[in-house]
């Protein structure tokens, strides 16, 4: 048992847990922003954007992974222009990132925005008559407020970062060492009837979603208790 | 100190046209959904007007034909909101410091500090968030935050609607020595008569989103002149009349004519009586009444009257009177004086 488990690479581990970082802390300067000017544009073009920014939501994440070798693949426009500055999003780790971004950030966009549509405005408004500028509202007093909405928005974010599978593997495929992500591992120690080791990436699954849920209860909490203080 | 307001804006099927001076403890009083806290907003520079000018002694904070319309930032208007829109996530002394964060000296920003925390009775208070705070605190709080920018004029949107009657009323006793030592103009939204009758020196009416010029806040009780005044400030009693003589009236739904002491102009539209100015032993504008119901107040009686020549269809008529004024056995007649019957005329000509 331990004699197999030295065998492991940890490699699927670390790259997972780092695509879901990047993929957080990008999805949550995303996702607010456009929470934020989604949110003030007239209701028409609101919308459409709204539509196009969940979209990857509810779509199957092979379709997302299709959309995103359209645009990106080696020989499409996108793929050969950004291919001149050595960008390459198809087989690398960090197409990981784009495409774990693309399935994440609906999660973060939609809680984000439920946040900030139930912040009472007249602070901002009276932020503005103290002299306050639009930039020191924003951070100082928008974001504390809706801070429990943003959080779980970003923990969700990052679990679903940390468990796709469908895009992913369109996109970057699975090689051991370079683009294996736990999910894909799974998949593939599966394929190749290595069950021990199909297990022990399960088990490695279970922890990180139990851990991640259990932080969100404890937000949650903690949150419910400021408010009654 | 002056404030000078001609403003329009379109919302959807509503229309918000206003154009006024206030200077002083000024009140908007209005029924909700008047566009009086619309207007507070434009002043403020956080609506901003389809069209017009605003003027703050002398200063143009907005003109649509020059194009000029500075930011709330650069107003310097002091805006009070009706739950007093406290930063949750700060302290009382960071809320305040909010007020002074553009005073680089960190001594003088303490000890102006000290001085509102004190002037407001918050000494102790500085850790607490805003929740901790009872009603009245967070007033007191939120007006110290204002006061510190030290700004030209104060908004206050309907201020003690958050509370209960008795805080209310010890918290209007407050805020008016408040508002008077401020000095500055003060444009205050209610739609609360007894309070705009405590708090402001003028009472602008607003009506579907016109407002009328500010009257003296007497002068506007003793005639408030048009429906919607009438309305506002509380007349119980009110019926369409029309002119019969120089000082006469004739009420067809009451079935009575009525005299007044100022003399009549020929556009007269209807009559408004307080509730209060039915006398049992006037003989002036003496009717004969039929008693409906009544009702028992702490220290008042409510009466609801008919008179017999009213036209079916027409509501009640109001009668209040102190308890110890009620006499043993009901008046068959009542009467009223004639300054004490309030000619009405259509807003447009007003």
């Amino acid at each position: 048992m331990f004699a197999y488990l030295s065998t492991i690479s940890l490699y699927p581990l670390w790259n997972s847990l780092r695509i879901a970082a990047i993929t957080g802390v990008l999805v949550f300067f995303a996702g607010i922003l456009c929470a934020y000017y989604v949110a003030r544009l007239p209701r028409v073009i609101k919308g459409i954007l709204d539509v196009i920014l969940t979209l990857p939501m509810v779509l199957p994440p092979t379709v997302c992974g299709y959309f995103l070798l359209l645009v990106f693949g080696a020989k499409r426009p996108l793929g050969i222009f950004l291919q001149q500055f050595g960008i390459r999003f198809v087989m690398t780790w960090y197409g990981g990132v784009l495409s774990a971004f693309v399935v994440a950030f609906p999660l973060m966009y939609r809680t984000a925005r439920g946040a900030f549509e139930s912040f009472d405005e007249n602070l901002a408004y009276s932020g503005q008559t103290l002299g306050l500028s639009n930039t020191y509202i924003f951070w100082r007093i928008r974001m504390p407020a809706c801070r429990q909405g943003i959080l779980a928005g970003v923990v969700l974010a990052f679990a679903r970062a940390l468990g796709e599978y469908g895009a992913t593997s369109m996109l970057i495929g699975y090689t051991p060492g370079r683009t294996a992500t736990i999910s894909t591992t799974v998949y593939q120690l599966w394929r190749t009837n290595d069950e021990m080791g199909a297990f022990f990436w399960v088990a490695v699954n279970l922890v990180i979603s139990a851990v991640v849920l259990l932080a969100v209860n404890l937000l949650e909490r903690r949150q419910k208790k400021a408010v009654k203080a | 100190m002056k404030l000078k307001v001609d403003i329009e804006k379109r919302l959807g099927d509503f229309c918000l046209r206003t154009a006024f001076e206030a200077e002083g403890i000024t009140g908007l009083l209005g029924a909700s959904g008047c566009g009086k806290s619309m207007t507070l907003k434009c002043i403020a520079g956080i609506e901003r007007p389809d069209r017009g000018t605003i003027e703050l002694d002398g200063v143009t904070l907005f003109d649509s034909s020059r194009g000029i319309d500075l930011p709330p930032q650069k107003r310097h208007v002091g805006y009070l909101f009706q739950n007093y829109a406290l930063f949750p996530n700060m302290s009382v002394r960071q809320n305040i410091l909010c007020g002074l964060h553009h005073e680089k000296d960190k001594a003088v920003r303490e000890k102006q500090l000290e001085t509102m925390l004190s002037t407001f009775g918050l000494t102790g208070l500085e850790k607490h968030k805003p929740a901790q705070l009872s009603g009245g605190q967070q007033q007191r709080v939120a007006l110290a935050r204002i006061l510190v920018t030290k700004p030209q004029l104060l908004l206050l949107d309907e201020p003690f609607s958050a509370l209960d009657s008795y805080l209310r009323l010890r918290l209007q006793l407050e805020m008016r020595e408040t508002l008077v030592s401020f000095g500055g103009p003060v444009l205050m939204v209610t739609h609360d008569r007894d309070e705009a009758y405590r708090m402001c020196d003028r009472i602008a009416v607003m009506d579907n989103g016109r407002t009328a010029a500010p009257k003296k806040t007497k002068e506007l009780f003793a005639n408030p002149e048009s429906l919607s005044a009438a309305v506002l400030t509380g007349c119980k009693n009110r019926a369409a009349a029309r002119k019969v003589g120089e000082y006469e009236m004739e009420v067809p739904e009451w079935g009575i004519h009525l005299t007044t002491a100022l003399p009549l102009r020929d556009n007269l539209c209807g009559v408004a009586i307080r509730a209060h100015y039915f006398q049992p032993r006037s003989d002036r504008n003496r009717f004969p009444v039929l008693f409906v119901r009544e009702m028992e107040e702490p220290f008042e009686w409510v009466i609801q009257f008919r008179i017999p020549g009213q036209k079916e269809q027409t509501e009640n008529l109001w009668w209040r009177l102190p308890k110890d004024r009620r006499p043993q056995k009901m008046p068959e007649a009542l009467g009223i004086a004639p300054e004490n019957v309030l000619p009405l005329y259509p807003t447009e000509d007003l």
